[in-house]
Parts: structure tokens; C-alpha cells; sequence
């Protein structure tokens, strides 16, 4: 896929006059963009500016050379929180977002099914929401994302409230549906190993306001069993260093 | 593992087994004699049966002795005198043409003010302007006790009924509108932006999100609108209606037909009780996807 080139110039963000980040970064089309930094340090809000949510105070924010701007559809969202509609059942949900396509009738019910099933959730589709364990409706939220079919999918901190062990399984489900659409992918977490383990790209930020620190490039993203190598520990090292979580001597 | 855990349902400690006292060994007697499905439903059949009975009881006992301590029942009516007239009341068809009137009013007054209270307090909560212009008005019209614009309902209507229905529609407006302003403001924002992203407009995340998300809270303002209706209609129609449950049992007390007081104001109970079940089950219905409601 050659759409979802994001580019940041300098776009300053902020609430009531306050910077919260201020940005300059280019993202190449179906590329895995990690942003990490402190908690606290505004980089929901880089997302959120992308997603339409949030108005810059400065500077530009281009998606495939247009600027985001109201409802940026291209850029869709899954969010850490509950955000399926929690009176639709699973099926619904991920209806909502093709309906508002213009799909209809038995296509529509179709594309919904596949893309449940895309997500492991096919014998699930008339469960509510409050029906589902947390991991299964963060599969629905993958699903209804995906529905929207983004040039850009926009993560913030989506497997934040997992247990490690559904963490995990998400990740991989979530690597296995980005190999077959390679979408571009910005991804917020502040989990080291989850940015060593997606990213080809993880993007260190500053504290308040938040700016790019360093620009990691991880030359075989995504390799299986990664963590194992000396070269992975050395890095992650580094970035718990950056991030101030020195190991207890 | 297997034989920790079977060792107890094998042979229960002596503590386990139910204590043995009087109360017990009855109700097990009694349990004997009547089927399941009897004595599990029999609470809930008998519970609420008794201060009913008890009230009645005791109805009977003061009225028909005309006991007069400090509280005079000497005057009034007794259980039977007022069955006597129920049971005429309900054969004769002036009984209905009075219920069917309050209904009327109610349902026409209720429903003007579910729809007008819905849409001024959706208009309020999503729009900052209209805040700013319409909730302070709403604020000072809202402490006034409907049953107190009667004197100019009558100045402005042509009919006394569409003064009723006017009534009523004010006494129910302000619980929808509140309600409906409160449900929309604590929604997590997260379900809209959500749907933001996926490319909702205006009308979508009005109609898709934002309206059914509030339900829940919307229906808590229904139910007490529809209780307020009632005491409005029947108090307007006490004071200015044609025909009607209230104006019914005013005309009654007017008449010294205490029985037939007695008769209107169950009436009335039953009509509100009917009324509020019916905003209830409505409001379930709309409302089942509450984790409470699944329960």
C-alpha cells in the first residue's frame, strides 16, 4: 500500500495556550511508528491531533499530503478505554463505521462478519460488549478500526489495560493483521518491549512539552524471538536508561 | 489434588449440617406437604399480601365501629361501602368516559413534554449557545409549581382541556429536560470520539451514539415526569375540568359520596401505577444493554 504518509512539521499542540508537544517527524507509507516517552508527557495528544480530536495551535499535520483537518477518516483510532458503543452487540459495533461508508443489507452484515472473524471473535458476533472480556472487546475495537479501512491507524495505549498474557496475544494478532493490509501504524504505549517488539521506527520523546529525543530504527523489526539477542537488551537498556527507570542496582 | 478436593464432599464436617431447631423442622413440614414450585414462588405471593390485608383489616375495624380518637372515622367510608361503589362505578360507562379523559390529558400532556423536553435538552447540552440563551430561562420558570399558573391557563385558553394538557405538559418537562441535559453531559467522551474518527457527522453522532447513550438517563427523567403529570392532572382537573378522574372525585367530596372519594382516588392509583409500569418496561426495553438489566 502506497497511502498513509504522515508528515509533522513543527505542529505544536497544546490546551488553553499551553504546549503539550511540539513535533517534527516524517512517516513513511506502512510504517510501524512506536511514540514512547514519560507518562504524562503528551503523546495521546500527537494522536489525537492526527485522529481529528484535536485542533493544532502551530504548524502542519499532513496525511498523504493533505492536512488532517475535522473528521480525519483516513486516520482511524483504537483507544486504551472501552469505546465500542456498549448497546451494540459486537456485530453492530463494527457495522457502525461501514454503514456510515454507505454499506448496506447482506454486504454489509458480510464485511462486519469477516472482519470479526479477521479477529478471532466469528462465534461472538451477538455479544454485547459487557459480554466480552477485555481482550475480546479490544479485538472488537482492531475490528471496527479496521472496518474504516485507514490509511493510517492510530493506537494510544490499546493493550494498556490487558493482563500480560492477552497483551501478548493481541500484539501478535495485531502484527499478523498489519502483514497482511501494511497500513501505516502509529502505536503509543509505554511498554519498552511492546515498542521493541512492533516498531520499525520507535520515536523517544521529552517531557512536557514533548519533542523528539531520538528516532530509534530497529534493523529487523519484528523478528521472532528478538528479545533473546544481546543487541535487543542493549537497546532496551538504553531506552529504560532515557525514560528514567534505572535498574535497581 | 483429586482426593483434597473430593475428601470433604465425601464425608462434610459435622458443622455443616443445617442446626436443628424448631423453626427449621416447621418449615420442612410445611414444605413436605406442598410442591416446588408452590413454596419457592409463596414469598413473593404472600409477602406483600399481608399489610394489605392488615391495612383493610384495620380500615374495617375503625369504620365500623365509628371510632372516634382524636382521628374521627365516624364519617367515613368503609371497605365495603367503597367496593358497593367501585363495582357500580365500573358497570356504569360515565366511570370510563372519566378514565379515558385523564388519560387523554396524561398521554398528550406527557408525551408533549417527553418530545419538546428531549429535543430543548439535547439543544442545551450540545450546544454552547443554546446553554448560554435557554438554560437560565429554564432555571427561573422551573421552581414554579405548575398547578400554579391555573389562574392564567384559564386567562389564556380557549378550553379549559387544553389548559389541563397545558398544565401537565409544564409539570413534566422540566424532570425530561434536566435529565436529559445531565445524561448527555456525564456520557464518556470516549464513545463520540470514537465514532468521530470512524467519520460520524453531526447527525450520526446525534442519532448513533449520543441519544441512545443518554436513554438510560433520559428514562429516569420520563419516570419522574410521568408521576409529576399525574398529580398535576388530577389537581388541574380538580380545580377546572369537565369530566376526568379528578374532577370525578372533587365532585364526589362536593356531593358528601365519601365512598365515591374513596373510589377515585384508587383510581388514580391504578392509573398511575398502569403509567409508571408502562414507562418502566419501555424503558427497559430500550435500555437492555445496562449491565444491571442483563442480570
Amino acid at each position: 500500500m502506497s497511502t498513509g504518509a504522515v508528515n509533522l512539521q513543527q505542529l505544536q499542540l497544546g490546551f488553553d495556550g499551553v504546549v503539550a508537544a511540539d513535533i517534527t517527524l516524517t512517516i513513511d507509507p506502512g510504517e510501524v511508528v512506536v511514540f514512547l516517552g514519560p507518562s504524562g508527557c503528551g503523546k495521546s495528544t500527537i494522536l489525537r491531533a492526527l485522529a481529528g480530536l484535536l485542533t493544532p495551535m502551530g504548524g502542519t499535520a499532513t496525511v498523504d499530503g493533505a492536512p488532517v483537518a475535522g473528521n480525519a477518516a483516513q486516520c482511524a483510532m483504537v483507544f486504551q478505554e472501552d469505546a465500542l458503543l456498549p448497546w451494540r452487540t459486537a456485530l453492530k459495533n463494527v457495522q457502525f463505521p461501514l454503514k456510515l461508508r454507505g454499506v448496506r443489507g447482506r454486504e454489509l452484515k458480510k464485511k462486519a462478519t469477516d472482519r470479526l472473524e479477521q479477529v478471532g471473535l466469528g462465534a461472538y458476533l451477538d455479544h454485547l460488549p459487557s459480554q466480552l472480556s477485555g481482550g475480546m472487546r479490544q479485538r472488537v475495537q482492531l475490528a471496527r478500526t479496521l472496518a474504516c479501512e485507514p490509511h493510517v491507524m492510530l493506537m494510544d495505549e490499546p493493550f494498556g489495560a490487558l493482563d500480560a498474557q492477552t497483551r501478548l496475544e493481541m500484539q501478535q494478532l495485531l502484527m499478523s493483521v498489519w502483514e497482511t493490509q501494511k497500513m501505516t501504524l502509529l502505536f503509543v504505549t509505554h511498554d519498552v518491549d511492546e515498542a521493541l517488539l512492533l516498531a520499525d521506527r520507535i520515536v523517544l520523546l521529552t517531557h512536557r512539552p514533548a519533542t523528539v529525543a531520538e528516532v530509534i530504527t530497529i534493523e529487523k523489526p519484528r523478528t521472532p524471538d528478538a528479545q533473546f539477542e544481546e543487541s535487543y537488551q542493549r537497546r532496551r537498556r538504553a531506552i529504560l536508561d532515557f525514560l528514567g527507570h534505572r535498574p535497581a542496582a | 489434588m483429586t482426593q483434597i478436593m473430593n475428601r470433604p464432599l465425601a464425608a462434610p464436617p459435622p458443622t455443616l449440617s443445617p442446626p436443628r431447631g424448631t423453626g427449621t423442622s416447621l418449615r420442612r413440614r410445611m414444605t413436605g406437604m406442598l410442591p416446588v414450585a408452590v413454596t419457592r414462588r409463596a414469598p413473593a405471593l404472600v409477602l406483600p399480601l399481608i399489610p394489605i390485608v392488615a391495612f383493610l383489616v384495620l380500615w374495617h375495624l375503625l369504620t365500623a365501629n365509628d371510632v372516634v380518637a382524636w382521628l374521627r372515622f365516624n364519617r367515613m367510608p368503609s371497605p365495603d361501602a367503597v367496593l358497593s361503589t367501585l363495582l357500580a362505578r365500573v358497570g356504569s360507562g360515565t366511570y370510563y368516559d372519566d378514565l379515558l379523559a385523564s388519560l387523554q390529558r396524561i398521554l398528550l400532556g406527557f408525551g408533549l413534554a417527553a418530545v419538546i423536553g428531549i429535543g430543548v435538552g439535547v439543544l442545551v447540552g450540545r450546544s454552547e449557545v443554546a446553554r448560554m440563551t435557554l438554560r437560565p430561562f429554564i432555571e427561573l420558570i422551573r421552581p414554579i409549581p405548575a398547578i400554579a399558573l391555573v389562574p392564567l391557563t384559564i386567562l389564556l385558553f380557549p378550553s379549559s382541556e387544553q389548559g389541563i394538557v397545558f398544565i401537565t405538559f409544564f409539570a413534566a418537562f422540566f424532570p425530561v429536560v434536566v435529565s436529559t441535559i445531565h445524561a448527555l453531559g456525564s456520557m464518556p467522551k470516549v464513545w463520540e470520539e470514537a465514532a468521530q474518527t470512524m467519520g460520524a457527522g453531526r447527525m450520526s453522532l446525534l442519532f448513533h451514539v449520543v441519544l441512545p447513550g443518554a436513554l438510560p438517563g433520559i428514562f429516569a427523567g420520563l419516570s419522574v415526569a410521568m408521576g409529576v403529570a399525574w398529580i398535576c392532572v388530577v389537581s388541574a382537573e380538580m380545580i377546572s375540568g369537565q369530566f376526568g378522574i379528578g374532577y370525578y372525585t372533587w365532585q364526589a367530596y362536593g356531593l358528601l359520596d365519601y365512598a365515591g372519594v374513596v373510589v377515585g382516588m384508587i383510581s388514580i392509583g391504578a392509573l398511575g401505577l398502569g403509567t409508571a409500569w408502562l414507562v418502566e418496561r419501555v424503558g427497559r426495553r430500550v435500555n437492555r444493554w445496562l449491565p444491571r438489566a442483563s442480570r
